[in-house]
């Protein structure tokens, strides 16, 4: 009984995989009508299904491979050619077999009522078969069989052109005619009429008439099967995946080994110790990077139910979309490939439905009827990086952003404040789905938050990428391996903790430069080459004493750059990642845990989820003074920038702020009457605060302080004299002053201090600056007062 | 029906857990403290390259800790392995269903969230720990 069980799961392994390779061949043979080797591999695949279910005794099986095989032999035969109604037909046959295996695995034997694809099968067949009945393929035809059973050997060498010739096959069916009601082993002809072919030429045809031997055939095609599967699968073997799990993680524990080994061999002066620890090391890295590999897996596996997925999908949208595929050799280890098999089915089915336009509109926009979605597999910093593109309408940032006011998911203030990439990072929120309408192919509840926690939750992460009107990119990246990472780790608070060094960008110390961590409201930042970099106490988070030394490690997680603040630095290592009990995943703080060298447990950081939780906190804050900035005054206090111009000092709302840079003033420009800085890649009109406010001692140094203030994509820099001080303004202090470029007059710091308006000094360096943001409807910037201005000039900028 | 108990206290009540459940008794050994998690939570060891959380009993059952060493009790719990910190090791005895009784009434709710019941022995009360409730 058991070795039956045996047989039969062999079978079902064995048949899943021919059927995935049946999906991609179908497919493929649309596409490409007159391929022998697709059709040929496609008779095969199906009749070792029907060959097999049969001696296994599962009858229904049986059945439906056995019509379906049928109609494959017509094609095969140049009967029939593949046209839609056949392909439609042929993976409706594909998808009931894959049912009738799922039953048999669930142990309900082909218990399946297979009746109905018998009769659709059926159909198509009697579609073209004219009225003459399934005409159960003519048996007759291989007759001269008979020939060549008087000459045995032409057996043997078999198989060279099968079907080459098929005359043979169109006047069979005239033949057949007669024999109509000749029963299955008729099916198999092909496979003999090729002997027959070689040592007789001369017996073209319809010879002889005579009853074919009936039960020859059968063993002749499987036999070629046979030899056809031993070929494939020379040179490998199957392996359990439980047994690979397991050396997976012995090799784990190996790993710990030689780190504990080379920790106390390192303390050593004996130079044997060390040479065999040494050793031990080289063999173990051999080691884990062969049982690694052995886990390895083209992402193909995933991709090659990709076609299908498309196919079925723009057919039943009426559209036309074609998927290529590169890359697809590219390894990952077995369970991120499953892990990555439904977010991808995701994206793809999502580039089809909302990514590639309608025919007519395609054409409408100049572009090729026939829309593409492109996947792309390839390594890049030790990760796999999965793209899936479209060539469709793209992805409307400032749509994204209505949507998400619409939703009640942002307010329309923090919205107009966001660049591009943010707006789109929306489209990952829960709750989020821009379809206009809700089809039967997306919009049903799952949605890219889920592809995102999916991702995330092996370590991986997902953006988006778009151009309106050019198409959608999306990107994952997935580490490689879970179960062995290098990895940063430090001390805080006097534990050690590891940093994933995916996540890591590079090491800052802080040494005595304690005073450069500055704050803005009450998150600390810290200038990074220019650039503030929001900061993140560890200690602090997970509520421990910090210590004296303090590095702050520049990370990105969750499409965010900002510097954690730990102790100390100790090594890079590569780490065996345990699982850790539910109960403290739950805390949200740690992706596992891990054995260091000396055998103590660390803790590895989940940085994605820090970052989620902690700095979620401050945006909102930054966010909130925003809204403050645009009720110009209404609030009690905000934070203000205080910079200075000339002789003047000036506050900008630090809301209002993108970025503080200091740049060379060779970088400036001129471009007609306005200067304009060259600044990453691109070219930002730049606005003088001293020359705007009149404020007397220009800028002659040969770097300086630039105020970089972006909205909806666009930018503009304010050049300042010096950057005085982030502070707290209090609103009742304030004083309106009426003077060009200003809004008022505050104390701050005991000083008196002019309040920029900032609108005034953008519009300065850029006039056109507003118009975009106002005309797509985010004008929540715009004073109450310029409104009607506003509104002419943006209807300028219609026109 | 008898069942088979490895006992242990906790300040001073007897405490026992099915035998079958337990993986290892062990000396306590170095923990890494984990931040932020429940205060009954003691912290991480090493037990032979496996990570395994461990709980400090006296806490989940609402006792002062204790700042000795502690044992440590290894019990499966579902497909987790987890670590049990206790006083000191008892014996294994051998109790019948007949001396079970359900907690009583008056018992404090944190109690009786992990204690099934108590078994009356001829000298004194043993309490019957509901490991799944006390590990998770």
């Amino acid at each position: 009984m058991d070795e039956m069980d045996e047989i039969v799961h062999e079978f079902l392994v064995e048949s899943y995989e021919n059927l995935d390779q049946l999906d991609q061949d179908l497919v493929a043979l649309e596409s490409d009508p007159s391929s022998r080797s697709l059709l040929s591999s496609i008779f095969r695949t199906v009749h070792t299904i029907k060959g097999t279910s049969g001696f296994l005794g599962f009858g229904n099986l049986e059945r439906v491979s056995h019509i379906g095989e049928s109609l494959l032999s017509e094609l095969r035969d140049g009967k029939r050619s593949m046209d839609q109604p056949t392909a439609d037909v042929l993976l409706a046959l594909v998808d009931t077999l894959r049912e009738i295996l799922a039953k048999i695995e669930a142990g309900g034997g082909d218990d399946v009522d297979v009746a109905p694809m018998v009769e659709r099968i059926a159909a198509v067949q009697a579609g073209t078969a004219e009225a003459a009945a399934p005409a159960p393929e003519p048996a007759p035809a291989p007759e001269p069989v008979a020939e060549a059973a008087a000459e045995p050997e032409p057996v043997a060498e078999p198989e060279a052109e099968p079907a080459a010739e098929p005359e043979p096959v169109t006047t069979v069916e005239t033949v057949a005619e007669p024999t109509q009601s000749a029963p299955e082993p008729a099916v198999e002809p092909t496979p003999e009429p090729a002997p027959t072919a070689q040592p007789a030429p001369s017996t073209p045809g319809p010879g002889g008439a005579a009853p074919a031997v009936p039960s020859a055939p059968e063993p002749v095609a499987e036999a070629a099967v046979e030899t056809h599967a031993r070929n494939a699968a020379d040179g490998s073997i199957r392996v359990d995946v439980d047994l690979l799990d397991t050396l997976m993680r012995q090799v784990g524990e190996l790993v710990l080994v030689r780190n504990q080994i080379d920790r106390i061999a390192g303390t050593r002066e004996d130079q044997e110790t060390k040479r065999s620890a040494q050793r031990l090391s080289l063999i173990a890295s051999e080691l884990q990077e062969g049982v690694m590999r052995t886990r390895m897996q083209p992402i193909e596996h995933v991709w090659s139910k990709m076609p299908r997925v498309v196919r079925d999908l723009s057919r039943s949208l009426g559209r036309d979309v074609r998927i290529e595929m590169t890359g697809g050799d590219t390894e990952l280890d077995r369970s991120l490939l499953e892990a990555v098999k439904d977010p991808l089915t995701h994206l793809v089915r999502n580039a089809v439905d909302h990514g590639i336009e309608d025919p007519e509109r395609r054409r409408a926009a100049g572009k090729s009827s026939q829309g593409v979605v492109t996947l792309r597999a390839y390594h890049s910093n030790g990760q796999v990086v999965v793209e899936i593109s479209d060539d469709g309408a793209g992805i409307d940032p400032a749509r994204v952003g209505r949507t998400a006011v619409d939703k009640g998911l942002r307010t329309a203030a923090e919205v107009a404040a966001m660049s591009e990439p943010e707006l789109l990072d929306l489209l990952f929120m829960a709750g989020f789905s821009t379809a206009a309408k809700v089809t039967n192919v997306s919009g049903r509840g799952v949605g890219m938050d889920v592809v995102r926690t999916n991702i995330e939750s092996i370590g991986g992460s997902v953006d988006v990428e778009s151009r309106v009107g050019a198409g959608t990119t999306w990107r994952m990246r997935i580490p490689l391996t879970l179960a062995i990472m290098p990895a940063l780790t430090v001390t805080c608070g006097g534990t050690v903790y590891a940093i994933p060094q995916v996540s890591l960008l590079e090491l800052v110390a802080l040494g005595d430069q304690q005073g450069r961590i500055e704050h803005v409201g009450s998150a600390p930042v810290f200038r990074l080459r220019g650039v503030l970099l929001p900061l993140i106490s560890l200690a602090e988070v997970l509520g421990l004493e910090p210590g004296d030394d303090r590095v702050i490690a520049v990370v990105e997680a969750d499409d965010q750059r900002f510097g954690v603040i730990v102790d100390r630095v100790l090594n890079m290592e590569e780490i065996v990642v345990k699982a850790i009990a539910s109960r403290l995943k739950q805390i949200g703080m740690y992706a596992g845990a891990t054995v260091l060298g000396d055998g103590k447990v660390a803790l590895i950081l989940d940085l994605q989820a820090i970052a989620r939780r902690v700095l979620t906190a401050d945006a909102a804050g930054l966010a909130r003074a925003h809204v403050r900035d645009v009720a110009q005054g209404a609030g009690t206090t905000e934070q203000m920038l205080v910079v200075g111009a000339g002789d003047r000092r000036v506050a900008i709302p630090l809301a209002a702020v993108t970025r503080l840079e200091r740049i060379r003033a060779d970088r400036i420009e001129q471009v007609g009457a306005r200067e304009v800085l060259q600044y990453r890649g691109a070219l930002l009109p730049l606005v003088r605060l001293d020359q705007l406010l009149g404020a007397v001692g220009g800028m002659a140094s040969d770097e300086l302080d630039v105020v970089v203030y972006t909205r909806g994509g666009r930018s503009i820099a304010m050049a300042v004299t010096e950057i005085v001080d982030i502070v707290e303004d209090d609103a009742q202090r304030r004083s309106d002053i009426d003077d060009q470029g200003l809004l008022g007059s505050t104390v701050l710091k005991d000083r008196v201090t002019e309040l920029l308006d900032v609108r005034s000094a953008v519009q300065a360096a850029d006039p056109g600056f507003f118009d975009d943001l106002d005309a797509g409807g985010l004008g929540e910037l715009s004073d109450p007062d310029d409104a009607t201005a506003d509104h002419g000039a943006s209807l300028a900028g219609a026109r | 029906m008898t069942t088979q108990l490895v006992t242990f206290t906790l300040a001073d009540r007897l405490c026992g857990i099915p035998v079958d459940q337990v993986q290892e008794v062990l000396p306590g050994r170095a923990r890494t403290n984990v931040p932020l998690a429940p205060d009954d939570v003691a912290g991480l060891v090493n037990l032979r390259g496996q990570v395994v959380l461990s709980v400090d009993l006296r806490r989940r059952l609402g006792m002062p800790p204790l700042e000795d060493d502690q044992m440590m009790v290894v019990v499966f719990v579902g497909d987790e392995t987890v670590s049990l910190l206790v006083d000191r090791i008892g014996d294994v005895l051998t109790v019948d269903d007949e001396q079970f009784e359900a907690p009583p009434q008056t018992l404090s709710d944190q109690l009786r969230a992990v204690i099934r019941g108590t078994y009356k022995l001829s000298d004194r009360l043993l309490l019957a720990l509901d490991v799944d409730a006390a590990a998770s």
